[in-house]
């Protein structure tokens, strides 16, 4: 295998009635957990503290053991691995980074590949094209974490990850500790970046709002780690399956939908009857923005236009209340 | 402290700087150290230098492998801590003095004291510095496939560095300081012409003696900062 191709193979990941029991406690921590996560998509397991999801999380490379049932990547066991050829084969990037403080980043980049035995100049490569992919740069690699920002340092945390190019990558609330500007641009990346390589990725938060933005499909969990929910998020939007869910998502979850969905991905009606006035916007944009700029400018429509100013269509009031109603496109 | 003078006036040999000792016993007879450099104050010195190398070689030895052992097994920290503060505990003339019947006066005599005064120090600063690795860089580490060696040679013990160079730092000179008391019981060392100086009550012996310890142990720890420099480059790079 070519460890400096891209082009990574994704892992499908099954959860089999995955549990975790405490001795002395009542409850599991996670109970009977079953999902299946394919190949090269995103699942997000969010909920409430004590929700059990960074347990459930944990189990998949050992960190933490599982009690009973089993989780699969690719069809085999992870209990049937060897504890260290697993971890080595799984990314795994933590809130507080966890970078190796005495270390460069390039040798903090290089931890995994050393210890496959990479020969040193595939390394240094490996990290100098890490760093490009993650938006550092090459001379970056020389300095220490304490140089870095909080912002950068998650940015290496994830180069980290990358570096041997595992098929799997486990997030535990990776952008938690950023702030909110840093953590949105960390977000849209993260989400480009998984484009162009397709890993699995399972990440954990405790944000419903961030679990919306980054997953292709979203599991809730409610304490006792039992599953209240798996699901696509804008099916989670628009049908929850209990009122724990209900609430969990946020009364607001009408608005939350009309975020996933842009004005370039919903069927307009005729331009040619909008008011002249009427304010526009670009088909990148969202419905949840489109929305409130209706509001705030008193209108009850938009003009949706292109990069040339061409209207392309309208959107009005009625017509995002029509598709709030509609059932789940995805 | 007083001279541990026996018996009546001596004319002691001071040799060819006899001069200066007769005009007046100076503090600091140049003369002297210029005559003596060679057969009393150098050799001393050297001896000096490998009674502190061997102490602290053999005590950090013993505490680094209580410290891992304890770093492992927690149960182990209470005794060994016990332990080492008792022995810290213990007047460092009584000591020397109660293991001549078994050792003998030996430098074996001095260096077991020695290597006990250092555990106290060595095997906490150990024991602390790699506890205070953060949790979340053992966790990345584990995380990340590293076995639990490779965690501590890797990432706890190059992270326990600055806590266990400074407890060396501070073995190293209370060493040099306590070894020249050890001359009291066996003859060895820079204590060797501070006690000589004394009993013959003449002052640039022991004076110079005295200087030469406190330059060695100024110079060693100038030169453990530099290593200590040279081996954590991490710890000077700020943003």
């Amino acid at each position: 295998m070519d460890p400096l191709s891209a082009s990574a193979t994704a892992a499908e990941i099954v959860f089999d009635r995955a549990t975790k029991r405490y001795p002395g406690r009542p409850q599991p921590a996670v109970t009977e957990l079953s999902l299946t996560i394919p190949a090269g998509e995103i699942c997000v397991l969010v909920g409430p503290s004590g929700g059990g999801k960074t347990t459930a999380m944990k189990m998949v490379n050992r960190l933490i053991s599982i009690t009973d049932g089993d989780i699969t990547i690719d069809g085999t066991s992870v209990r049937s691995l060897d504890l260290t050829e697993l971890r080595r084969g799984i990314g795994y990037v933590i809130q507080q980074v966890g970078l190796f403080p005495h270390l460069s980043v390039g040798d903090n980049i290089g931890t995994v590949p050393k210890l496959l035995g990479w020969p040193k100049k595939q390394i240094h490569a490996r990290a100098v094209e890490l760093l490009e992919l993650v938006g550092l740069e090459a001379a970056d690699a020389k300095r220490y974490p304490a140089q870095l920002s909080g912002g950068q340092r998650q940015r290496v945390g994830l180069a980290r990850a990358l570096a041997a190019n595992p098929p799997l990558m486990l997030m535990d609330e990776p952008f938690g500790a950023i702030d909110p500007i840093t953590r949105e641009h960390l977000q849209d990346e993260f989400l480009r970046l998984h484009r162009e390589l397709r890993k699995t990725v399972i990440f954990v938060t405790h944000d419903i709002d961030e679990a919306i933005k980054m997953g292709d499909r979203i599991a809730i969990l409610h304490s006792g780690g039992i599953l209240a929910q798996y699901d696509t998020p804008d099916e989670i939007l628009a049908n929850p399956a209990s009122e724990f869910v209900e609430r969990f998502v946020g009364a607001d979850r009408g608005l939350k939908r009309l975020a996933l969905r842009r004005l370039g991905d919903v069927e307009l009606e005729p331009a040619a009857g909008a008011a002249t006035d009427a304010p526009r916007c670009k088909p990148t944009t969202t419905l949840r923005d489109a929305l409130s700029l209706m509001l705030t400018e008193g209108a009850q429509e938009i003009v949706v236009a292109g990069d040339d100013d061409e209207p392309v269509g309208t959107l009005t009031l009625q017509r995002v209340s029509e598709l709030l109603r509609e059932q789940v496109t995805a | 402290m007083s001279p541990v003078i026996a018996g009546g006036p001596v004319i002691p040999n001071y040799g060819k700087a006899t001069g200066c000792i007769v005009d007046n016993n100076s503090f600091f007879c140049t003369k002297w150290i210029h005559q003596h450099w060679s057969d009393t104050l150098q050799p001393a010195l050297v001896q000096h230098v490998w009674l502190t190398a061997i102490a602290v070689g053999i005590g950090f030895a013993i505490a680094f492998i209580c410290a891992l052992a304890a770093h492992r097994f927690n149960w182990l920290v209470p005794p060994i801590s016990a332990f080492t503060a008792f022995l810290y505990t213990i007047p460092s003339i009584a000591l020397f003095q109660v293991l001549v019947p078994i050792t003998g006066i030996t430098i074996t005599t001095i260096e077991i004291g020695l290597v006990g005064y250092t555990l106290l120090v060595l095997f906490g600063n150990t024991l602390a510095g790699l506890r205070s690795v953060p949790p979340d860089v053992i966790e990345a580490a584990r995380g990340m496939g590293l076995t639990r060696l490779q965690v501590l040679r890797r990432v706890e013990i190059p992270l326990a560095l600055p806590a266990i160079g400074a407890g060396v730092r501070i073995a190293v000179v209370t060493t040099i300081s306590l070894a020249t008391v050890a001359a009291y019981i066996t003859p060895y060392g820079l204590g060797k012409p501070i006690f000589d100086g004394l009993q013959i009550n003449y002052h640039t012996e022991y004076v110079v003696a005295g200087l030469l310890a406190i330059g060695l142990a100024l110079i060693a720890d100038g030169l453990l900062v530099l290593a200590q420099r040279a081996l954590t480059p991490w710890r000077r790079a700020r943003a």
